[in-house]
């Protein structure tokens, strides 16, 4: 009866229904329609289990996405390595998410691949063999039939295998159980080796390289000259000269002693002068007076540094001279005026850069007189001296001798030398220098290879004037002794090279040729005491300066021998009077009573633009201008150096940056 | 040798000169007048800024090299030498004026 099947069905699903909706109560399955129960509509019951969670509207009506991925499932998610690079175990964070879920061999060969090929050259071969073996058969048939003989059929075992000829037995071994054994090692033990690779290291490598080529290809075009000296003589000194070849870099010196270290300090011992002077270095380089806008035809001197030395203190500067090559070094050569009080000389060298100290010294044995470097081999410094012996030094030479020196035997001079001067090079090869001393004698000398040779160029007479008839004669040596020189100027000039001027310790100055010397060109009567320093003027020609210890420098004419052109009366012994380089009117005059005069002609004739006091207590001996920075360098009697740097209106019209 | 002993003493002896260190290239110290303290302090540290200051330098011309370092502080300037075999450095009190 189909309804009341239907309806135990209908029970059943009921049943079933209910069971499926306790279990999940969000899909409600509309039952089948029933057969003739198409249009009831079935009652639908919600039964919700007690243990079921409850959410509010919100939470229900929450969207929950499902997704549909292609992960599976039951790959592991947590399957961990052990890292050799990094010495730990590291999850792996991507794992196989494929299932295999049927694999089959299969049985078809691409044409084209290896295997198919090999495949069909053995068909091929085989079909060859049975072709070649049915032509044998065939032979073999036919031969019978004519020979009646009866041969082996050819084997065709090969061929043929089939159950009644052919049986296969076969046995199979023991096959041991394969089992796995593994062991780890330990991770072997790493050390961290780091580096960092600039751009400076490679350049440094490649550097490093191509010396060693050159060392190699050095050593090899050497080599063969090195080792027959060698073995001829057994000398050491050959033996450590190819060693060194070889191994330049392998000698380890101590760092205390290596070249570096002594450039450096040098360096930093300059360095923290600049610190400690540091206003002072300013000052040089930039600072100008600018009040001197507002006084024109005055000027003023900026003291600078003082170069000081402790040996140098107990005696008095003679001489300053800059060094022709570096601006920045000059010599100073100190002695002693005094007669009575004569001391073993020293020679210092100092640079700007460093005031507390000198480069280099040397102490002589008598008190330095004079001094010149040479202007083209600015290494070489001539020395004159208070006991008439004249030096030459090197002064990249470390020792403290001096290259060359002039003895008794050599013909040194035998009163103190007051003034030397290199001569320039000429055609003759060697250097030479000319030095005057109070004994009258002019001396040139010639650096030979192992002595100086002097050559007597002049003897200086007195001249006096015939006051009967107002020439002026020279009087015989016989009656008044040889005249003394105390100065010498040689003219700048081009082509008035070889004349020069000298200034006696009577007074009298004589313009001399080293072409003539048995007379003056002409004679100056000039002072009334002993003529401190003459000087021609750089840029006028036949202009030239005297000053005296008789308180007054004159300029003279050279043409005109028997009247000054100006006389300037300084109030106290002039110890020296130099012409500035760079303007033609100016000069400056030091003085025993510690003041520096400045003139400039062109302003005005008869005053200084500046008279200052630039120490206390001493007596300025020496004066010097700067080729090229404007300041001047004063010594004094005290040992002491100063230097002042000139305001702008010493420095003359034309005022250089 | 005693070129380089007489220059020592003096740059030592300069007025507001605060010490003189000289260490080399693996760090010992070959030279100190500092206690021992501040001479550890400037071994250690200032070697390694020199070295900087040296990549700095050659980097931007690997022809160039680095010559000297000055660090100017409030008190006092520290100014440094550096080289392959030694750094040398030195201290200075710049203010303390030498009366001219």
């Amino acid at each position: 009866m189909p309804p009341k099947r239907g309806n135990d069905k209908d029970k059943g699903k009921k049943k079933g229904r209910e069971s499926l909706e306790s279990q999940n109560q969000e899909y409600i399955p509309p039952p089948p329609p029933m057969p003739g129960d198409e249009f009831t509509m079935p009652s639908r019951e919600v039964v919700k289990p007690d243990n079921q969670l409850k959410l509010s509207e919100a939470d229900l009506n929450e969207e929950i996405a499902k997704m549909l991925t292609a992960n599976n499932p039951i790959a592991a998610q947590n399957v961990v390595r052990f890292n050799m690079k990094e010495r730990t175990f590291k999850l792996e964070p991507m794992v196989e998410q494929s299932i295999t879920l049927y694999t089959t061999d299969g049985w078809l060969l691409f044409k084209g691949s290896d295997e198919a090929k090999r495949q069909i050259d053995t068909e091929k071969l085989q079909a060859e063999a049975k072709a070649k073996f049915q032509a044998e058969i065939d032979r073999a048939s036919s031969e019978r039939r004519e020979d009646g003989v009866e041969i082996n059929p050819p084997d065709d075992s090969r061929q043929l295998r089939n159950q009644f000829n052919f049986s296969e037995r076969a046995i199979q071994t023991v096959n041991y159980p394969l089992r796995d054994r593994d062991t780890f090692t330990e991770p072997p033990p790493t050390a961290n080796i780091s580096g960092t690779c600039n751009q400076w290291g490679i350049y440094d490598e490649y550097i490093k390289d191509l010396e060693r080529q050159r060392q190699d290809e050095a050593l090899k075009s050497k080599g063969g000259k090195k080792g027959q000296q060698q073995q001829q003589q057994t000398n050491p000194h050959g033996g450590a000269h190819m060693a060194t070849l070889v191994a330049t870099k392998t000698e380890h010196i101590p760092v205390m002693e290596c070249d570096n270290l002594k450039q450096s300090l040098k360096i930093l011992d300059r360095m923290v002068n600049q610190n400690m002077f540091d206003e002072i270095a300013m000052d040089f380089r930039y600072w100008d007076d600018t009040s001197d806008a507002f006084r024109p035809g005055e000027g003023s001197l900026l003291p600078l540094w003082k170069f000081m030395n402790e040996k140098a203190k107990r005696r008095q500067v003679t001489s300053i001279c800059w060094n022709p090559l570096y601006d920045d070094l000059f010599a100073v050569g100190y002695g002693s005026y005094e007669f009575l009080k004569q001391a073993s000389g020293l020679i210092c060298l100092y640079s700007l850069k460093n005031p507390s100290s000198p480069e280099f010294s040397f102490i002589t044995e008598s008190g330095v007189m004079c001094l010149d470097f040479h202007p083209e081999f600015a290494n070489l410094l001539a020395v004159g001296c208070y006991d008439g012996t004249v030096l030459v030094y090197d002064v990249r030479v470390k020792t403290e001798e001096p290259i060359y020196k002039a003895t008794v035997k050599t013909g040194k001079h035998s009163d103190p030398v007051w003034q030397i001067y290199w001569q320039g090079d000429e055609s003759n090869r060697s250097l030479q220098f000319i030095s005057t001393s109070s004994d009258g004698i002019i001396n040139l000398w010639t650096l030979s290879k192992s002595e100086l040779v002097p050559e007597c160029l002049m003897k200086l007479r007195t001249v006096a004037k015939d006051l009967a008839t107002g020439e002026v004669t020279e009087e015989a040596a016989a009656t008044q002794g040889p005249a003394g020189g105390c100065c010498m100027d040689f003219n700048k000039m081009p082509g008035q090279d070889s004349i020069y001027l000298v200034g006696t310790e009577e007074g009298a100055i004589h313009k001399c040729s080293k072409a003539y010397s048995s007379q003056y060109l002409s004679t100056y009567l000039a002072h009334n005491l002993a003529v401190y320093s003459v000087k021609w003027n750089p840029f006028q020609q036949n202009s030239f300066l005297s000053a005296s210890a008789d308180w007054t420098v004159k300029l003279w004419d050279a043409n005109e021998p028997d009247k000054h052109q100006l006389n300037f009366d300084l109030n106290g012994s002039v110890g020296d009077v130099e012409w500035s380089p760079h303007c033609a009117s100016i000069f400056a005059a030091v003085t025993d009573d510690g003041k520096v005069h400045m003139f400039d002609l062109e302003q005005n004739k008869l005053l200084p633009i500046c008279s200052q006091k630039v120490v206390k207590k001493a007596k300025l001996t020496k004066i010097v201008f700067n080729r090229k920075q404007p300041i001047i360098l004063v010594g004094d009697d005290k040992g002491c150096v100063t230097s002042l740097k000139l305001s702008p209106n010493l420095r003359g019209k034309i005022n250089q940056s | 040798m005693s070129e380089i002993e007489a220059t020592l003493t003096r740059v030592q002896n300069h007025k507001g000169v605060l010490g003189v260190v000289i260490v080399n290239n693996e760090g010992i110290i070959l030279r100190s007048t500092l206690d021992d303290v501040n001479t550890k302090n400037y071994a250690e540290l200032i070697p390694s800024l020199s070295n900087l200051a040296k990549n700095l330098v050659r980097d931007l011309d690997p022809q160039n090299d680095l010559e000297f370092l000055r660090i100017r502080s409030q008190k006092h300037e520290i100014m440094v030498a550096a080289r392959e075999e030694f750094t040398l450095i030195v201290i200075q009190d710049p203010l303390v004026g030498f009366a001219q």
